[in-house]
């Protein structure tokens, strides 16, 4: 501790690895105890998936599957999709215009531990999330997945989070701490509707059938499609490249935004 | 005078605007190993700029910015830097010594939990989760990131602000031990008293300018004036008339009036008013001799409120 040489040349610098595992720990620990995420984030895709995919839909066959287990599918990008959208947007809204963001970034701390760990929540939640959904589906739905496909599908959803947390991640760069939530709201709904997730996409009117390409939420749901069985549109290849795009795009849009806290004053 | 010590961080020529606004215009400024450095100035002034540029927060747009010789944004700089910002919310939901445990990871050689408590006057609340303590106990907690890392240079950007007088006593103590271990801290404030109580060196910002520098007395003696009070039927011009006034202002019934001689003026005030009544002589404060400062800028600069 009290070496000679006071000035020292080169600063000695915290294990990198360290530093990553306790700033998840510690995100963690701290979504964990906000019933504001947790709670909606965890029990609405159950309560739709129980509704309208056990409820209403049962044992009848969509194409290949038995709608109980598409909407599995769709449920779990419907959930994933909430849980990163939620966690990164409302998230770094709050700790970016409340100035927490800066006294971490005063900090050693490297940047990217900070949006590792907020990456690292979304894909433990969502991974809590598909194992309810599937427990749900196999006790009272009638749903019947291979441990392959099953931790496929988890899989799928868990590097599905990455996309939605680049777009959570945008969003937070852009707005107040207070309207986040809302433009989530406002974002989330509406797509994932008309990304078939809610709905078979089948059934939803031609125009949004058209439309539904160009969403992100789509090329997650075909995905997770796919993996319980489903005949679903598309190579897998050009849907995790059409996410791959809008990942980068996002997080080109955050840099933006984030850029622009230098210019007002009271960032 | 003091030996000339090492730079540890520096503004040279810098140059900040946000849109139309010049935050800082062309600002030199040196922090020398081991000194508690007061930049004072009112809101606005460009403080908190200076120091979010030290902090390698923000970029200047031109000049150059450098702490311990480095980018303050490379992680070697950081490592030796602990920072106290105005933050007007912190996560809630960790408890006290996890926030101060979070900070610890980021630095190399930190200093223990509980001497960061026993330091930050925390010690009892570890295990209070950050929503549900006191103002002046969440302000503590973001003192307690600063010093955690065992930094050899702060920044604290008005660590004191609203605080009761007991919290703003424990941080002065603390700070104070803070500099007696060698350590360099640059302190924004607009707190007069906190000013006189703790800097060995104050910078005046005014509009984004350095519009004064030296040690509090000197900053005192520049203006090196007394105050004197009275209520007296003379008019403000014929007081303004005695050679040694500086300045006379009038105060409901009162008449203020600054001199750096203040016998003279008084022999002079009792010729000119043998009624004169309710006298009162001040020494000047730092307030006195800040808010004059401040007040004399170039009527180019002059702002329309």
């Amino acid at each position: 501790m009290s070496s000679a040489a006071a000035v020292t040349v080169q600063t000695p610098q915290a294990n990198p690895f360290r530093v990553y595992g306790t700033e998840v720990k510690y995100e963690f620990l701290k979504t964990l105890r906000q019933p504001a995420y947790v709670i909606p984030t965890l029990t609405f895709p159950l309560i739709f998936y129980v509704m309208f995919g056990i409820i209403f839909g049962g044992k009848q066959a969509l194409g290949s599957v038995s709608l109980s287990t598409y909407m599995l599918a769709t449920y779990s990008a419907f959930g994933v999709i909430g849980a990163s959208l939620f966690g990164f947007a409302v998230g770094v809204a709050m700790e970016r215009g409340y100035g927490w963001l800066q006294v971490k970034r005063a900090s050693p701390m490297p940047p990217l531990a900070y949006l590792a760990a907020k990456t690292a929540m979304a894909m433990i939640f969502s991974a809590i999330l598909v194992i309810a959904l599937f427990a749900a589906g196999t006790a009272f739905g009638g749903v019947h997945l291979s441990l392959g496909r099953f931790l496929g599908l988890a899989g799928t959803m868990i590097g599905g989070t990455i996309p939605f947390c680049a777009l959570g991640l945008a969003i937070g760069c852009y707005s107040a701490p207070n309207s986040a939530p809302a433009v989530v709201n406002i974002l989330f709904l509406p797509l994932s509707f008309c990304s078939g997730l809610w709905l078979p996409i089948q059934i939803l009117p031609k125009l949004l059938q058209h439309i539904a390409p160009f969403l992100p939420p789509y090329h997650l749901g075909q995905l997770a499609l796919q993996q319980v069985g489903s005949a679903a549109a598309g190579h897998p290849l050009q849907h995790v490249a059409a996410l791959a795009a809008f990942t980068v795009a996002f997080l080109l849009l955050a840099q933006r935004g984030f850029k622009r806290d230098d210019v007002s004053i009271n960032a | 005078m003091k030996e000339e010590k090492q730079v540890v961080a520096s503004l040279s020529g810098v140059t900040k605007k946000f849109g139309e606004i010049t935050a800082l215009n062309n600002v030199n400024l040196n922090v020398r190993a081991g000194e508690l450095l007061a930049v004072l100035g009112p809101n606005g002034a460009g403080k908190t700029t200076a120091v979010r540029l030290m902090l390698g927060l923000s970029a200047p747009l031109s000049g150059k910015v450098a702490v311990f010789g480095r980018d303050p944004r490379t992680a070697s700089a950081r490592g030796r830097i602990g920072a106290m910002l105005q933050v007007a919310k912190v996560p809630e939901t960790l408890k006290v010594k996890e926030h101060i445990n979070l900070f610890r990871s980021y630095y190399a050689n930190p200093l223990s939990l509980q001497s960061t408590l026993e330091a930050a006057g925390l010690t009892g609340i570890e295990d209070r989760l950050f929503g549900g303590l006191s103002g002046g106990q969440k302000q503590r907690v973001l003192f307690a990131l600063a010093i955690c890392g065992n930094p050899d240079l702060l920044f604290l950007d008005e660590p004191t602000v609203g605080l009761d007088i007991t919290t703003r006593h424990l941080i002065w103590q603390q700070i104070r031990r803070l500099v007696q271990q060698g350590k360099t801290v640059v302190l924004t404030t607009h707190y007069l008293e906190e000013v006189d109580a703790l800097a060995d060196r104050v910078i005046v910002l005014n509009h984004g300018v350095i519009v004064a520098e030296g040690t509090s007395a000197e900053i005192k003696s520049r203006t090196a004036q007394r105050k004197i009070r009275c209520a007296t039927r003379l008019r403000r011009n014929e007081i303004e008339n005695i050679p040694e006034v500086a300045a006379v202002s009038q105060q409901e019934n009162r008449m203020e009036i600054l001199t750096a001689q203040v016998e003279p003026v008084l022999r002079e005030l009792f010729i000119l008013d043998p009624n004169l009544t309710g006298l009162e002589v001040t020494n000047s404060t730092l307030e006195d001799a800040f808010l004059k400062i401040v007040e004399t800028k170039p009527a180019a600069q002059e702002m329309t409120a």
